[in-house]
């Protein structure tokens, strides 16, 4: 006889929430702080920052040295998962290219990400007009400021106030002083014609007011590692740990949610899921389901989510589930300043997120690709890692010795070993993270012949980069060039043409993956209203990125809060009203 | 286990004909001592069960043969010698370090393993010794062959690839450790309060009117 066996549990929690991130969290800590009885299932094992996080460690307390052998952002970075998942496949239509992260463990990728807070702009949320290659989002910036508002004073951001039109300020701490290396970028830059902002991350530079749960940053830079005293935002530390303790939700770590189970009305009833502990398999019913999963995850679960009532996958009579998937382009330069030789040490490790940055600041009327991007830049007297003084040999020809004259590259011995003191500190990397276009084309779907080891269809993904993108990288790389020319620096990256892209990455590999369950007015373009409900199925709300009609050159976390949070309260307000 | 002691110890085993005998037998690889000196993490906090398994698996093999140590030693202490700042490459334990992150990043095994034989083939024809075997002045000049890309002589190509990946490891591993991070001068890594760049700093760069 068989042993295999559903355990259905009789508990009907009020909210099932699929997912611990930045959607997920939010949706939790709102709902558990208003009464709500809330079940959340993550996928991956409980991590709190403050027990697991890697912070201070040196890299000789990794064998590797903090190389990214098993964690793709170095030995100490905080996130468990990474672009392969063992026994979680995906995969990709030939011809085409898409790299999925995935974190598994609670707070998922907000505990590694780069705390960069930017809000997304009037122009962003109503761009059709500007170029009739995208369509409008059903709210406005107006709509959603003041969830940003209210996003920035729970979870505190750090910036300045600058009045630019598409770049809204918010509610902002201090900014982290410059450092030695971005003063020469803020020059060069300058000098460039580009301009240079301080940043804007979600990071307390000074104590959050009126939260005595988490500590003041105390300037480490590993932000990336997630923080112990939770100085900076992960969903794990600032929403899930704190909406656990209000006693009214309960976290299901290691559960891997296979599909939203729905009653024969077409309304959600509950989800099933493994334990990947031991396999076992699970129903959980709830009043409503809200799937924070992931832009990926969420889409994923809806078309696997087949019903009678909805035999094309859940909320997609439209059809649009797994489309206009879209990630942020990029690409990178880097370089050394030869004036920096040989600089004063001392502690220059700042915050784990950006000093400085560059907004989009120039006409598209006046160039040959759509849309814009931001600069993000980096460099200094860093933590030694693996790699340091890779390639020395490409340095240590380029600029004269102690002695003035032009050194033969490469060598050994004593004077090479000070080259590398020479050299340290020097460098000044960028990178432009901008906006990609959402295009039906480029989607994801159930592969129909590939299960994951729990035996879940998973996702093959169709994305190209079309000119558009292209031409927006070759731009990128003009403007780094220029800056770095400006300021006095020797690139010694890669040059790139039109053969590799210009150093466009592969889409998928910004993490900024958005789009695939996209609201909208119509329910037969969209799959959400405008509150993230499905139209189809008034008691499913999405939270993630999977929501969004179209990203703008803003990094996608911010934005995810605060509609996060206006879907919660929305859902609040319709449960005072006996609709949900 | 210092340097010159472990360039004694295996002077012993490692004759001029020492390499071929290596090539030769098969006899399972003994555990060098370097290997044992990093242990792995006491803490096992924030990882995940299949990380440290691995780590353990890794510390519990071994790659390079006691021959191949030696040579990674000798040419590690070329590449980063003691000097007024600070002590070696051995000192720092880099050759342990070698030994652990070829296991880790397999990808270094073959070109490694290749070029410390290419590297002993060459000193044999030229010496008649393997080059652990060879007069510190035959090291020297055998490295400075290879050391130089842009003046390398074309058909020693193979031998800059491999001193080029043995450079960066040693790098890697000597500024990693606790004796290359005082000597860089890393200062951070610890709670601090950042008020921006150093008073002195600014003027001697001319920045102290620069804002952002």
């Amino acid at each position: 006889m068989s042993t295999f066996e559903i355990k259905k549990s009789p508990t009907v929690y009020d909210a099932i929430i699929v997912g611990s991130g930045a959607g997920g969290g939010m949706a939790g800590y709102v709902l558990a702080h208003a009464g709500l009885k809330v079940l959340m299932l993550e996928a991956g094992p409980f991590f709190d920052p403050a027990k697991d996080a890697q912070q201070l460690k040196f890299p000789y307390e990794s064998p590797r040295r903090g190389a990214s052998t098993v964690r793709p952002f170095g030995d100490f970075d905080a996130a468990y998962g990474g672009w392969e998942l063992e026994g979680e496949p995906y995969t990709t239509a030939e011809g085409t290219k898409f790299d999925w992260f995935r974190a598994r463990m609670l707070g998922g990728r907000t505990n590694h990400w780069g705390r960069i807070s930017l809000r997304m702009g009037p122009k962003d949320f109503k761009s059709h007009d500007i170029d009739g290659l995208t369509d409008d989002w059903p709210i406005t910036y107006a709509d959603v400021k003041p969830f940003y508002d209210k996003v920035d004073r729970l979870i505190g951001i750090y910036g300045t106030v600058e009045g630019l039109e598409n770049e809204p300020d918010g509610i902002f701490l201090p900014p982290p002083k410059p450092r030695l290396n971005e003063l020469f970028i803020k020059q060069g830059a300058e000098k460039a014609g580009v301009k240079v902002i301080p940043g804007r991350g979600s990071v307390l530079t000074e104590a959050l007011p009126g939260n005595k749960d988490r500590g003041a940053c105390f300037f480490c830079g590993q932000c990336g590692r997630s923080c112990k005293v939770y100085g900076d935002f992960s969903a794990s530390s600032c929403l899930v740990i704190p909406a656990l303790k209000t006693g009214n939700l309960k976290v299901l770590p290691n559960a891997m949610v296979r599909e939203v189970l729905t009653g024969p009305n077409g309304l959600a009833t509950g989800v099933s899921y493994v334990d990947k502990n031991n396999l076992q398999e699970y129903q959980v019913k709830g009043k409503m389901v809200i799937l924070g999963a992931s832009a990926g995850e969420s889409a994923r679960l809806l078309l696997n989510s087949v019903s009678s009532q909805h035999p094309g996958g859940l909320a997609n009579s439209s059809g649009v589930v797994g489309r206009y998937l879209h990630d942020s382009t990029g690409a990178s330069a880097g370089g050394f300043l030869p004036q920096l030789m040989d600089r004063k040490r001392y502690n220059e490790d700042g915050v784990g997120s950006v000093h400085i940055y560059t907004p989009w600041w120039l006409d598209n009327k006046k160039l040959d690709f759509p849309r814009g991007y931001h600069i993000e830049y980096g460099g200094g007297m860093n933590m030694p890692s693996y790699g340091f003084g890779r390639g020395i040999q490409n340095l240590n020809g380029l600029v004269p010795g102690r002695d003035g004259k032009i050194k033969e590259a490469g060598g050994f011995g004593a004077s090479l070993k000070d080259d590398y003191r020479r050299f340290y500190g020097t460098q000044v990397g960028m990178a432009g993270r901008g906006t990609a276009i959402a295009r039906y084309d480029n989607y994801c779907e159930i592969d129909k012949d590939v299960v994951d080891k729990y035996g879940i269809p998973v996702l093959k993904f169709h994305y190209n980069w079309t000119s558009d993108e292209i031409k927006q990288a070759k731009h990128m790389q003009e403007t780094f060039q220029s800056i770095m020319h400006e300021m006095g620096a020797i690139v010694t990256s890669k040059p790139h043409g039109a053969d590799t892209n210009y150093g466009l990455e592969a889409p998928g590999r910004i993490i900024h993956e958005v789009g695939t369950v996209r609201m909208g007015d119509d329910p037969k373009k969209s799959a959400l209203n405008k509150w993230c409900q499905a139209h189809d199925c008034k008691n499913l709300f999405v939270v993630d990125a999977a929501p969004f009609v179209q990203q703008g050159d803003k990094n996608a976390t911010w934005t995810i809060l605060a509609l996060a949070m206006r879907t919660s309260e929305y859902i609040l307000d319709q449960r005072k009203k006996l609709s949900v | 286990m210092k340097r010159r002691e472990s360039l004694k110890a295996i002077g012993l085993t490692a004759l001029s004909t020492g390499l071929l005998l290596d090539a030769c037998k098969s006899e399972p690889a003994q555990q060098t001592e370097q290997a044992a000196v990093i242990e792995a993490p006491t803490e096992t906090a924030g990882r995940q069960a299949f990380e440290l398994e691995r780590d353990k698996k890794l510390h519990a093999e071994t790659f390079f043969t006691p021959h191949e140590m030696a040579t990674i030693t000798v040419l590690a202490d070329i590449i980063i010698p003691k000097d007024e700042h600070s002590g070696s490459a051995s000192d720092a334990k880099v050759p342990a370090f070698i030994e652990f992150i070829v296991k880790d990043i397999p990808e270094h095994q073959l070109p490694m393993r290749g070029g410390l034989r290419w590297l002993d083939l060459q000193c044999a024809d030229r010496y008649g010794h393997a080059f652990v075997d060879c007069p510190a002045p035959q090291q020297l000049e055998m490295v400075t062959a290879i050391a130089y890309p842009a003046k390398a002589k074309p058909e020693l190509k193979q031998g800059v690839s491999f001193f080029n990946r043995m450079r960066d490891l040693t790098a890697s591993g000597f500024f990693t450790s606790k004796i290359g991070i005082a000597d860089i001068g890393y200062a951070g890594n610890a709670p601090n309060r950042w008020t921006g760049v150093p008073a002195d700093v600014l003027k001697q760069y001319g920045m102290e009117n620069v804002t952002v």
